[in-house]
Order: structure tokens, then sequence, then C-alpha cells
């Protein structure tokens, strides 16, 4: 039953992955595009956390967490260019 | 990590909620896709990175709890996506505010008073 449902998990975010990427590549704004990169990190991370759960290794679970943080990292950096030109003052 | 070591019990809400999961991260790609306007569109990621995510982290939880012990460092991936969810769409939200983005909803009334 897991195999099946985590097989499962991965290609229900495999598909989100690639809508997402068709968001980023179509918006027609900036912040559309910045917005599809952020829900891009984020179903990275959960892709992540389903291939831990099938390989069994629990080191996987450092590398969600620093996408998740990279990812925020850059969002913010990119929302802050867009509105002011500048990421820092 | 053999998943057949568990309780059927815990078997079966280990699956239902990574199920559960990969459905809301596709739940908000396809919001991200199909909604209208920018404004209506930053909604959508929020179902995938709480419920999804989510989801994803509490069958982990629920894993390591039913066969397993130490701390739980899914709850900080959690607790992390929590927190910064709101300041990156309310950042998104005053770039867009910034650019004048066009948005779908009516003007407001003109009060003429």
């Amino acid at each position: 039953m897991i195999p099946a449902a985590l097989a499962f998990a991965c290609g229900a975010i495999a598909l989100a992955m690639a809508l997402t990427a068709w968001r980023l590549l179509r918006g027609p704004e900036p912040t559309d595009r910045v917005l599809a990169l952020d829900t891009l990190y984020v179903n990275t991370v959960g892709l992540v956390i389903v291939l831990g759960l099938w390989h069994g290794s629990s080191l996987l679970f450092e590398a969600a967490l620093l996408i998740a943080m990279l990812g925020f990292v850059a969002t913010v950096a990119l929302a802050r260019y867009i509105s002011r030109g500048d990421v820092a003052e | 990590m053999n998943p057949d070591s568990l309780h059927p019990l815990a078997q079966a809400i280990v699956a239902a909620l990574l199920v559960l999961g990969g459905l809301f991260c596709l739940v908000g790609a396809i919001g991200l896709v199909r909604l209208p306007d920018f404004y209506t569109r930053l909604h959508a990621p929020t179902k995938a990175s709480t419920l999804g995510v989510g989801g994803l982290l509490l069958a982990s939880l629920v894993w390591q709890a039913a066969a397993g012990s130490g701390f739980p460092r899914e709850l900080l991936i959690t607790l992390f996506l929590f927190v910064t969810a709101p300041i990156s769409a309310n950042l998104l939200a005053m770039a867009a505010l910034h650019r004048r983005t066009p948005s779908i909803a009516p003007e407001p009334p003109v009060d003429r008073s």
C-alpha cells in the first residue's frame, strides 16, 4: 500500500511541477513568474520528502530544509528587485 | 526503513496522508494555471505549501513515530514554510501593486456624499 502511495505522490508532484513550469513560461507579468518559481521550490521540497521516504534515507530532510530556506530567500530577493530595483538598501 | 514493518493501521494512515499531500500539491498547481488574475493566483500556492507539503510531512512523522525514534526534523520544515509563506506572498503583492498589475476586481464605488 505504501509503495503505491509513494508512487502516486511522486507522480502528482511531478505533474504539479510541469503545470507550474507552464505558468513560469507563460506568466504575462514578472510577478507571475516569481510566484511560479516560489511554487516550484515548495513542490521540490515535497518531492525531496517523498524521495527520502522512498529510499529510507533521513539525509534528504536536510536537503529539503535547505531548499526551503534558499527558495524563500530567492523569492524575497526577486520580489524586492521587482518592486524597488534593488535587493538590499 | 521497511514499509512492511509497520502496523497495518499505521500503513493505511501513512498511505492516506501521502495521497492527500500529493493531491493538494496538484490542486495548488492547477489553481496557478487556471485562475484568471495575478491577485487570485496568489492564493493557489498557499494550499500547496500548507496542506500539500504539510500532509507529506505528517506522513513522514507518522512513519517515523510508528517505526523509529528521534526528534522529528520534519516539523522544522513545516514550521519554516508556515512562517515564510505569508511574508513572500505579502512582498509579491506589494511588487504587483507597484507595477500596477491589472485586477479583475471592480473599482470600489465612489462615495459622493
